[in-house]
């Protein structure tokens, strides 16, 4: 379990922090929900940048003893102190519903009638906490060196340099932090780039004994824009998940030596979706990165952070994007505007962007660096269900009509699931047909297929 | 005319001038970029760029005389297009008049001394800060092999006189970061990686290959571009420096007119007579100002 989690949150040492997610911040109505467990040991990584300065805040679902948690994280500097923190795990959760993909509900009227629509929507909601206790041992001579030492919240943090790699893997085994065999290499890479080890583990006389750990916070200044993964893919536990929540005022992050994506979105889906949306997420997630070889960092989510629409969460408030670390927020020229009349979210100027990769040593050879785009197009993850209208389809010409449009709407909308998720398109059929999507539940003969130069000039 | 000599004819028409090989190349580039990225090129931006390019190539040869040349100007269009990222479609207008406005205005005895999509994206980076950027990664791997293949004939077809340094700044490069991972302990794959993007490709075949911004001898040549490529590499290694080869080449341009001066050769003119399968001489040298013989050509 250690070992996996050292691997996964490695870099990052992403390794474990989970929480609970409050279902109450859905600003629509709320009609499905993906399992939480959707993405295991998934490491989420909020980034805020503004030109060389960053804040990084590091959380994963880490389950089990905390005594077992630990975390070892290659960094180019030994920060002060001060400049770690540790976060309200409230946060990570609020970045991830806030940009979570999301699946919109509409409702067809009475086609005799005007149409009208209404907005549901769900979402894929936060992970499950859990945690526990650590130890310590001493350092030892091993050409290891403690550069510095801190206490900060429940974490003992060490920052370490050393001259080898075997001397500092030596020492982590033996203070309990697991490193995974064949991680030699990686570390001895990052010790020859004249990198140090952050390395944190739980204190449990500090620790209140809650179900989670909190997320560390780093601030640091330097102008390498990047979050080392090569540790997390040194154990053959395949591949490892990992969302980054980039945060800038200028717009959109993209990966430097990766090719970004978009999740393809805004597409119609069959109404049984609503009670499968978690398994929906995971297999369309699934198998986007089949399409692209594993090779390719997706963009799940791009946005102005002062609104949303639909909302999958509201946007978070300036008080918790400053925890977060958006250091403009306050400096000369951001201070909080008024929008008289405007009952909406106050304005802040900070542009999300939500990266989701599933990576190994092979498809994800090296350390990921990123680079600050000017692009602030919004872009979301947006799945749609167009409830049809139930009732008399002989009450009036537009309804006679309105039931040979649904038959083609559903195959279209079954051949978009196939495309998007990979699912055999005769099971999706066939649920849909048990579902009451068919021409047959509405009694309406499957006509043959109109000529194409029918449609061409619409004499048909 | 016998129909049977057409693919044979096309070719010839295509072959007389190296150009027609790296438009036909660039514009493959440009289609893989369309179809393929989500972050990439947009038919727009090539009609910006176009528009930016050839409207400074009337004004540049209405000043210094001369026929007007389209072709290089579409090359730098086209290397635009699929290089720069920005949030306006203006911005590919803009780097178009920069980019060839200053091929006619910063020359050396003759020479220009910037390829202008570089020193374009260059200046655009400098001027607009991020809403100006370059995306090394968008291309992915799949379509690079392919890539490669077609940039490598493209160049072999056109002027094979420039493979040379072509093959001097990748292999300085692919040495550099090859060694580097030697040295670190690092898995082959990461050097591999840094060297399959698609921009180091069109960087490779289409910017630094330019043979009328590079030193007219081969040992000049071949010293520029490993002086281009260490300085690449030193951007990425050290200083982390966005598009660093495009960056390199740009601060190391001012050699040019130096190497010359020190290593002197004859001079590039496109389009040199050159004998098609039928024994012809085909004439396509653009005649400079009258009492100036230098070409005011220059590609990309």
């Amino acid at each position: 379990m250690k070992l996996r989690h050292l691997a996964g949150a490695a870099m990052l040492g992403l390794s474990s922090l989970a929480f609970s997610a409050p279902a109450s911040a859905f600003c629509g109505f709320f009609v499905a929900k993906a399992d939480t467990d959707l993405f295991n040991d998934a490491s989420k990584v909020a980034l805020v940048r503004d030109g060389d300065r960053t804040v990084i805040t590091m959380a994963s679902n880490f389950r089990g003893d905390v005594e077992e948690f630990a975390m070892v994280i290659p960094v180019v500097d030994v920060p002060e102190e001060e400049q770690i923190n540790v976060a309200n795990p409230g946060l990570i959760d609020h970045l991830d519903q806030y940009t979570a993909p999301r699946l919109v509900e509409y409702h067809d009227e009475n086609p005799c009638d005007m149409r009208r629509y209404r907005e549901t929507m769900a979402m894929s909601a936060g992970p499950v906490p859990e945690p526990a206790p650590v130890a310590m041992e001493e350092a030892e001579d091993l050409g290891v060196t403690i550069e510095a030492e801190y206490e900060v919240g429940e974490y003992d943090i060490l920052i370490l340099s050393a001259e080898e790699s075997d001397g500092l893997i030596t020492w982590l085994n033996a203070n309990g932090y697991k490193i995974p065999d064949g991680a030699e290499e990686v570390v001895g890479s990052y010790l020859k780039q004249d990198m140090k080890f952050f390395v944190a583990k739980v204190n449990l006389e500090r620790h209140d004994g809650s179900a989670f750990l909190r997320p560390i916070q780093v601030a640091y200044e330097h102008e390498d824009f990047m979050l080392p993964i090569r540790l997390g893919t040194v154990n053959a536990d395949g591949k490892q998940e990992l969302f980054v929540f980039a945060m800038t005022r200028k717009g959109r992050v993209e990966t430097l030596n990766y090719k970004t994506v978009k999740l393809p979105s805004d597409m119609d889906v069959p109404i049984f979706v609503k009670d499968e949306f978690g398994d929906f997420y995971k297999d369309m997630f699934a198998h986007q990165v089949d399409k692209h070889d594993g090779k390719a960092v997706f963009t799940e989510y791009a946005w102005d952070m002062s609104w949303c629409d639909p909302c999958a969460a509201e946007p978070l408030s300036r008080s918790q994007l400053r925890e977060l670390g958006v250091m403009w927020l306050d400096e000369a020229g951001n201070e909080p505007q008024t929008r008289p009349g405007w009952g909406g979210p106050e304005p802040v100027d900070v542009f999300v962007t939500r990266l989701h990769v599933r990576y190994d040593g092979e498809t994800f050879p090296e350390d990921l660096t990123f680079q600050v785009t000017g692009d602030r197009q919004n872009y979301q993850g947006r799945y749609v269900l167009r409830h049809p209208w139930r009732g008399d389809f002989d009450q009036c010409e537009e309804a006679r009509d309105y039931a040979d449009t649904l038959v083609d709407r559903w195959d279209r909308e079954a051949e978009n699931l196939v495309k998007l998720t990979g699912w055999d398109e005769d099971e999706i059929k066939q649920k849909m047909a048990d579902g009451g999507y068919s021409a047959s539940s509405i009694d309406v003969e499957p006509k043959p297929k109109k000529p194409w130069w029918q449609k061409l000039w619409g004499n048909g | 005319m016998d129909v049977r000599d057409a693919p044979s004819q096309i070719f010839g028409a295509v072959n007389r001038d190296a150009r027609h090989w790296q438009i036909l190349a660039l514009s493959g580039l440009f289609l893989i970029s369309i179809l393929t990225t989500d972050y990439g090129a947009r038919p727009m931006h090539l009609v910006s760029a176009l528009a930016g390019t050839m409207t400074a190539q009337i004004i540049g040869t209405a000043i210094v005389g001369g026929r007007f040349e389209w072709k290089s100007a579409a090359i730098t269009s086209l290397s635009l297009t699929i290089l720069m990222r920005a949030v306006a479609p203006w911005m590919w207008f803009v780097a178009g008049l920069i980019g060839i406005g200053l091929k006619f205005a910063v020359r050396y005895n003759g020479k220009h001394i910037f390829n202008p999509a570089c020193i374009a994206i260059v200046a655009m980076c400098l001027l607009f800060d991020r809403d100006v950027w370059v995306s090394p990664g968008q291309w992915g791997q799949a379509p690079l092999l392919l890539g490669w293949a077609a940039a490598a004939a493209a160049l072999v077809l056109s002027s094979a006189k420039r493979l040379d340094i072509a093959l001097a700044f990748f292999g300085t490069f692919a040495a550099i970061l090859i060694g580097r991972a030697l040295w670190l302990g690092d898995p082959m794959s990461i050097p591999m990686h840094q060297l399959s993007t698609g921009t180091l490709l069109v960087f490779t075949f289409f910017m630094i290959t330019d043979p009328r911004s590079t030193p007219d001898s081969r040992i000049g040549r071949i010293l520029f571009a490993a002086l281009v490529a260490i300085l690449s590499a030193w951007f990425i290694i050290v200083p982390n420096v966005l598009a660093a080869p495009i960056m390199a080449l740009a601060a190391l341009s001012f050699l040019t007119p130096i190497i010359d001066r020190v290593l002197p050769a004859d001079r590039f003119q496109w389009g040199k007579p050159s004998k098609s399968k039928e024994g012809r001489i085909h004439e396509t040298q653009t005649p400079g100002r009258s009492g100036d013989a230098r070409p005011q050509l220059a590609r990309l």
